[in-house]
């Protein structure tokens, strides 16, 4: 087998030659014959009463072909929510309908109310200026508290703007309180964690075209899991059936979750394909991203950690307040749930862990997952609180955390937040990092800073997450609707090449190239000969798709299953050959042999008999090399990780600059350490650029105030340092066949609170009394807390 | 964008009668273009500026640095000659914007945000038009406001060179314009210094500074001054208080590193 091309091997990523050439075709880039274009009439207002829309002169716009309003949808089913949270009182969660075009009510700003179908896009947005909409303002709902104070109601046919009021471990509440109060010492902690807008690089575009012959439909569309849409789209929005339509995804530009999701555009696309029997197609432009694709984060919480005298924690006690936005997307209720509440006992051997999360309706974008979905919520919480408790109690930061580690021979260890931690080694990573960070060195850097005028602070950071959504059965009992496995199909051409059908979806991870090195590890041949399919339902099995670190943990242990199952079979065709029995062949490298004999075929004339089978014992063995597999996790898979960012603060301006950023991650066994490495980096500039620069700000009548780069900040390469990554200390999942666990969100997971924790450690430093500043720290917020000290 | 003729004059003459009706005029498109984009202009002609010689270019004579109005930022950040409005220049928007966008269109702009109108302030300048010279101090009037009539194009900036200058921009953290800038410059008659970026009535000159920096050209100098913050921006990125903190901080570094 050749060494460069399997597991561990760091082979360029074989798409980004179309990537970086412009030969990428995205959903954007197909154009079909005939194609008519859809724009949206969106809401200028977050809360108000649609009285009227009169379409009769847009009607009669030039090229205007047909136009839709929440009317024609009436009849249709909304878009679900995919997990079912109860509340602590038992009572099922609120479920408004969200329908395809809003009809009633538009609940905030960019909410669509209406879409023209036009010849051109001019010709469509001009029509769309021309629709003369009567929507009578109502006071907007923004700020969580009030909405759950307060009887304006975002969907009024559910009397409270409360989703559901979630308890976890709900058995553990008394406890809990109980073990607050009487302790030690007792570290609170008030935060938020500020919302954030995806960003990705390619905005949302959906085409649909309808053959009315076949009834048959395609949706080329921005997704991540083309399967789940297509689903949601049959099962429970439009109807069509399953058969008949084709989700295609593309290339996609990044999602980070805001992909995941059906959105409306969707539906109207395919609707009216349909009523015009001609291709249609809509590209969000970037102000309707910032207005409607789905958010991330957006929490209010408070955290107490409990301790006793020698620093060993006894409980954390969280109240948080989820923003869901003013519909439930589609993984919105279980991202603040189970996504964040069942990481609340971090990496430590805490008895006690209570959190209770209030999900709040507002007249915002809707909320739901993003890169890290739930976990970044609960390591920052707990990460932030402890770095405060060290401060108060006088213990070193990283000793603290080490008293509380979970050890390694404590494994499978059970949670305090209900989890089951398969393996790991907390002290193993937090070595590492102090040397790769060069903690030893830091009081010079730190003379070497103030030199300057400049306070420089460190921050450390442990986390553990939960990727590798999962094992269906457990989330099945708490509450999803779908299942988490994910498929794969392995076809073995006759010439002896190999085409992989997938149902993890890539654009950006790099499947492409990695998944390759599975098979070809494997199989033994040269990862060059096999390519991967993925992102068309009329040609992948069913899979989930990608979110969650899933795609190598689930979809990489489907490629495996389903590749061993052809081992199998090839072994009978080459135990033909070799006219020998099947326990007789050996398979090595590529080579078959017959046990104790110098007879071999090779896996290339394996393939071609497969499917040239002469002289096959047809009642033993079927023509064809072709296997699937579906493959249903055991559990979650734990990457965890010790992180350590070094900052550089300007007192007078308040500016902070990212001087060192370290991240020591165990994601298990690696299969491509270059793409590892290059996922990392992506996560630390969306976690740093949260920690330090991004904010979704929308006043208190519900416009969003910095819908435009001019105003949201993203992470540009020049706020950013140059990163220490490290991936030495790995502990292999014990329950994949490939003892992988996932590394794309760790980053945004494990820094930001790092960040935070150095900017206060530096503002101490410089003897400010600041024990916290929310996120984003910014040059403003910094200054400011400078004042307030 | 709305349907819209184009023209493309190559002398100032013809640009002039290509204007009238409702016809703007297109400098590097980088105000510009956006704002069309987003249909929040709806002109019936744009008349581009790009083709015309004489608006390009670089020349000095004297003491005075002399740039056609239609030069682009990046020619003005690799000339030199006035290093510390090169400088500027040079830390204008990104390459695409720099290789698009004007000292004209920036000035006549007029953002308050914006990097050119401190230096023009700064340094005394005159901007030249089609039809008048105007000094700097009676040129800007305000947010987005100018002497500039309906359709007069800038045709030029002249600076007189300081003996030192310098402009410190400290970034608004989105969008990398001026959240405060300031550009000061020391002549052999006294220092002018120039603010954007913090006030609610655009680029002004801060004469308590200038009177100081002209008694003791030092950072010193600056110590018991105070600004207030009654007349300053408060937006996402900048409190009121901020932005006249920032001020002085602001002075004090273009002063050390002028
Ligand atoms: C991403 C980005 C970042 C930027 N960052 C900065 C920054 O950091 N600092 C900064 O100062 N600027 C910044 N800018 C603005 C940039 O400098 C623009 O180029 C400038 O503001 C306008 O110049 P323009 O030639 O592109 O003018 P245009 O956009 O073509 O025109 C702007 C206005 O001026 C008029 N006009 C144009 N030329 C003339 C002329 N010769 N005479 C009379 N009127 C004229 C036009 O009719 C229009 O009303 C940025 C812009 C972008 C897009």
């Amino acid at each position: 087998m050749p060494k460069d091309t399997g597991i561990g091997a760091a082979p360029k990523r074989r798409e980004d030659v179309r990537f970086l050439t412009g030969t990428g075709q995205y959903s954007d880039d197909i154009s079909l014959v005939n194609q008519a274009s859809a724009v949206f009439a969106r809401s200028n207002v977050a809360n108000g009463v649609i009285k009227s829309i009169d379409t009769t002169a847009a009607a009669a716009m030039p090229g205007v072909l047909a136009i839709f309003t929440g009317e024609d949808f009436v009849e249709v089913g909304g878009n679900p929510a995919g997990w079912l949270i109860n509340s602590r009182d038992g009572e099922p969660m609120k479920e408004p309908k969200r329908p395809v075009l809003a009809h009633g009510k538009v609940r905030h700003v960019g909410d669509a109310y209406a879409a023209v179908i036009a010849e051109t896009v001019e010709q469509a947005k001009d029509a769309v200026e021309a629709i003369e909409a009567d929507i009578e303002e109502l006071p907007a709902v923004i700020n969580m508290k009030d909405a759950l104070a307060g009887s304006n109601y975002v969907h009024d046919e559910i009397e409270t703007n409360q989703c559901f009021d979630w308890g976890w471990i709900e058995d553990n509440r008394a406890a809990t309180d109980e073990a607050i109060k009487n302790a030690h010492h007792v570290t609170t902690l008030d935060l938020v964690n500020n919302r954030l807008v995806p960003n990705a690089m390619e905005p949302r575009c959906s085409m649909a075209n309808y053959n009315a012959a076949m009834n048959e439909y395609t949706l080329y569309t921005t997704s991540q899991n083309p399967h789940l849409t297509r689903l949601l789209i049959s099962a429970f929005v439009l109807g069509i059936p399953e058969n008949k339509l084709t989700v295609i995804a593309p290339d996609v530009g990044g999602g980070f979750g805001s992909k995941i999701y059906h959105y409306g555009e969707e539906a109207l696309v395919l609707a009216a394909a349909k009523k015009l029997k001609r291709p249609v197609k809509w590209t969000s432009d970037r102000t309707e991203a910032f207005l409607t694709d789905a958010h991330g984060r957006d929490h209010v919480t408070t955290i107490e950690l409990a301790m006793d005298k020698e620093g060993n924690f006894l409980a954390f006690r969280t109240e948080t307040m989820a923003n869901v936005g003013a519909y439930l997307s589609n993984f919105s209720t279980a991202t603040p749930t189970f996504l964040h509440g069942t990481l609340m006992a971090g990496n430590y051997t805490v008895p006690l862990v209570y959190v209770n999360v209030k999900a709040v309706f507002t007249n915002t974008a809707p909320v739901d997952a993003y890169r890290g979905a739930g976990r970044p919520e609960a390591t920052y919480s707990i990460e932030r609180v402890i770095d405060k408790a060290a401060r108060e109690i006088g213990m070193d930061p990283i000793e603290l955390r080490r008293k509380n580690f979970v050890k390694p021979d404590q494994y499978p260890f059970g949670s305090a937040a209900g989890l089951e931690y398969d393996s790991g080694n907390y002290d193993a990573l937090m070595d590492k990092m102090e040397d790769v960070a060069d903690l030893a060195g830091f009081d010079a850097r730190r003379a070497a800073s103030e030199a300057k005028g400049l306070l420089r602070g460190r921050g450390v950071n442990a986390y553990i997450e939960a990727c590798g959504i999962a094992p269906s059965n457990l989330v099945g009992i708490l509450g999803s609707r779908v299942g988490l496995y994910d498929a794969s199909t392995v076809r073995v051409n006759a010439t002896g090449n190999i085409s992989v059908m997938v149902g993890a979806h890539s654009h950006g991870q790099g499947h492409e190239t990695a998944f390759p090195q599975i098979v070809a590890e494997l199989l033994g041949v040269d990862a060059a000969s096999v390519d991967i399919v993925h992102g068309d339902t009329s040609k992948i099995p069913f899979g989930m798709g990608t979110y969650g670190s899933r795609s190598l943990a689930v979809c990489g242990s489907a490629i495996v299953r389903a590749t061993e199952k052809i081992i199998v079979k090839a072994k009978k065709i080459a135990a033909h050959m070799l006219e020998i029995t099947d326990s007789e062949v050996e398979f090595n490298d590529g080579v078959f042999s017959a046990v104790g004999t110098n007879k071999t075929v090779s896996f290339g004339d394996v393939a071609l008999k497969a499917y040239i089978p002469h002289d096959f014992p047809i009642d033993a063995i079927e023509p064809g090399l072709e296997e699937t597999a579906f493959y249903d996790p055991a559990n979650f898979t734990y990457p965890s990780g010790a992180y350590c960012c070094e900052v550089e603060v300007d007192p007078e301006t308040g500016k902070v600059t990212v001087e060192r950023m370290t991240a020591v991650d165990d994601f298990g066994n690696i299969v491509n350490p270059m793409i590892v490495t290059g996922q990392v980096h992506g996560g630390l500039g969306q976690g740093i650029g949260q920690a330090l620069l991004e904010n979704t700000v929308y006043d208190e009548t519900g416009q969003l105030l910095n819908a435009s780069y001019m105003d949201y900040t993203m992470p540009r390469a020049d706020d950013l340092p140059f990163y220490a990554v490290d991936h030495s200390q790995g502990t292999a999942c014990t329950h994949n066949p490939l003892g992988v666990k996932g590394c794309g969100e760790a980053g945004a997971i494990g820094s930001p609170p790092t960040v935070v924790n150095a900017v206060i450690d530096a503002l101490q430093s410089g003897g400010n009394n600041v024990t916290h500043i929310d996120m984003p720290v910014s040059p403003l917020n910094v200054w400011t807390a400078i004042q307030n000290a | 964008m709305y349907e819209l003729e184009i023209e493309r004059p190559t002398t100032v003459a013809d640009a002039v009668s290509a204007l009238g009706g409702e016809a703007q005029l297109l400098g590097g498109g980088q105000t510009l273009i956006p704002t069309l984009k987003q249909r929040l202009a709806d002109p019936e002609k744009l008349v581009s500026l790009s083709g015309i010689a004489d608006m390009q270019g670089i020349s000095a004579s004297g003491d005075t640095v002399e740039i056609g109005g239609g030069t682009i930022h990046a020619d003005v950040a690799a000339d030199g000659t006035y290093a510390a409005l090169s400088e500027l220049a040079s830390h204008i928007g990104d390459p695409a914007v720099r290789n698009r966008g004007t000292i004209g269109g920036s000035i006549a702009n007029n953002d308050p945000a914006a990097c050119y109108p401190a230096a023009a302030l700064g340094s005394g300048a005159t901007i030249v038009t089609n039809k008048r010279e105007i000094a700097a101090d009676d040129f800007f009037q305000g947010l987005f406001e100018t002497a500039l009539a309906e359709g007069e194009i800038v045709t030029a900036v002249k600076f007189p060179m300081p003996q030192q200058a310098k402009y410190i921009k400290f970034v608004q953290p989105a969008s990398r314009f001026a959240l405060v800038g300031v550009f000061v410059a020391k002549f052999a008659d006294g220092v002018r210094v120039a603010v954007t970026g913090a006030s609610n009535d655009g680029v002004y000159r801060w004469s308590e500074a200038e009177a100081a920096l002209s008694a003791d050209f030092s950072a010193s100098a600056l110590e018991g001054l105070t600004v207030s913050s009654d007349d300053m921006v408060t937006d996402l990125h900048g409190s009121a208080e901020y932005r006249a903190h920032l001020v002085k901080v602001m002075t004090a570094r273009a002063v050390n590193a002028a």
